[in-house]
């Protein structure tokens, strides 16, 4: 059993399947008419917060936080 | 001790040799048999409760000849596309290139790249766009097929397709770093492969 068989460029570069998989999804996603695109970009919005913890207490994300945070991680994820 | 060792021995292997090495899977039970017993034994008068293996859709068992008909289950994260629908053949766009399955098809279990499922039944053909996913294909010709996004061909935009590809080959000339130019790959993998749909 080849212990480093040739592995997918993307797995190469740092990247997991997940995050492959997303894009994919997220590329097709875009490519759609409408009102199909509309439909399948609201039925994949995802709503969350991050904040970071300090002192056992949750620190409200200041606005520089939130930019960075976009920054990171880019086209994938509408903040 | 020692005289002891070697008919253990000799009884471990006679066990090992005994079952075969298949791919073959039981049926599963309907209902928790040794359960029910030592209810029985114990609480005679009450019905035993049900059980989740009672619930459960038993596993179709594994036929002895090749079945006519091929069981797909095609599922999407938000929705059951096709759900136990026999069909008489599907052709998966495999990372190894486009995979006929047809009844009685060996085991597989193969990773999907962006392109057409074409399930075929009777006459009709009806493909899917898929973004990239997994096909189980089990030894009782039942095809599971998984994918994060599956699309109907004729949902696709040709000129949202044109602009992606090109973009994309634009990044990818100008990527710099290992990630960057994995993601324009990927980019230009997708757009691709939505072409080819939409030509072919």
């Amino acid at each position: 059993m080849a212990s480093n068989a040739a592995v997918p460029f993307w797995r190469a570069a740092g990247m997991t399947y997940i995050t492959y998989s997303n894009i994919c999804a997220n590329l097709v996603r875009n490519c759609l008419k409408e009102p199909h695109k509309t439909e399948a970009i609201n039925r994949e919005k995802v709503h969350f917060s991050i904040s970071k913890w300090e002192g056992g207490k949750p620190q409200r994300p200041s606005l520089f936080d939130l930019i960075h945070l976009k920054h990171e991680l880019g086209w994938r994820i509408a903040l | 001790m020692f005289r002891q060792a070697s008919r253990l021995l000799a009884r471990t292997t006679t066990l090992t040799r005994s079952r075969a090495f298949s791919s073959e899977v039981p049926a599963t039970p309907t209902a928790d048999s040794t359960f029910i017993d030592s209810w029985k034994k114990v609480i005679p008068n009450m019905e035993p409760p049900s059980t989740p293996t009672s619930f459960m859709v038993t596993r179709p068992q594994t036929p002895t000849s090749i079945p006519s008909k091929l069981t797909v289950n095609f599922v999407l994260p938000y929705a059951s596309e096709l759900s136990n629908k026999e069909v008489d053949m599907v052709i998966i766009p495999a990372t190894t290139g486009q995979m006929g399955v047809l009844p009685g098809h060996v085991p597989t279990i193969a990773e999907l790249k962006p392109g057409v499922l074409s399930v075929h039944e009777g006459n009709e053909t009806k493909k899917y766009f898929l973004s990239s996913g997994f096909a189980f294909i089990h030894a009782n010709s039942v095809a599971d097929i998984i994918v994060v996004e599956a699309v109907q061909v004729d949902h696709i935009d040709p000129s949202l397709v044109q602009k992606g590809l090109a973009e994309f080959t634009q990044k990818l000339s100008s990527a710099t770093t290992d990630l960057e130019k994995a993601e324009a790959q990927i980019g230009v993998d997708v757009h691709s492969a939505l072409n080819s749909a939409l030509t072919g």
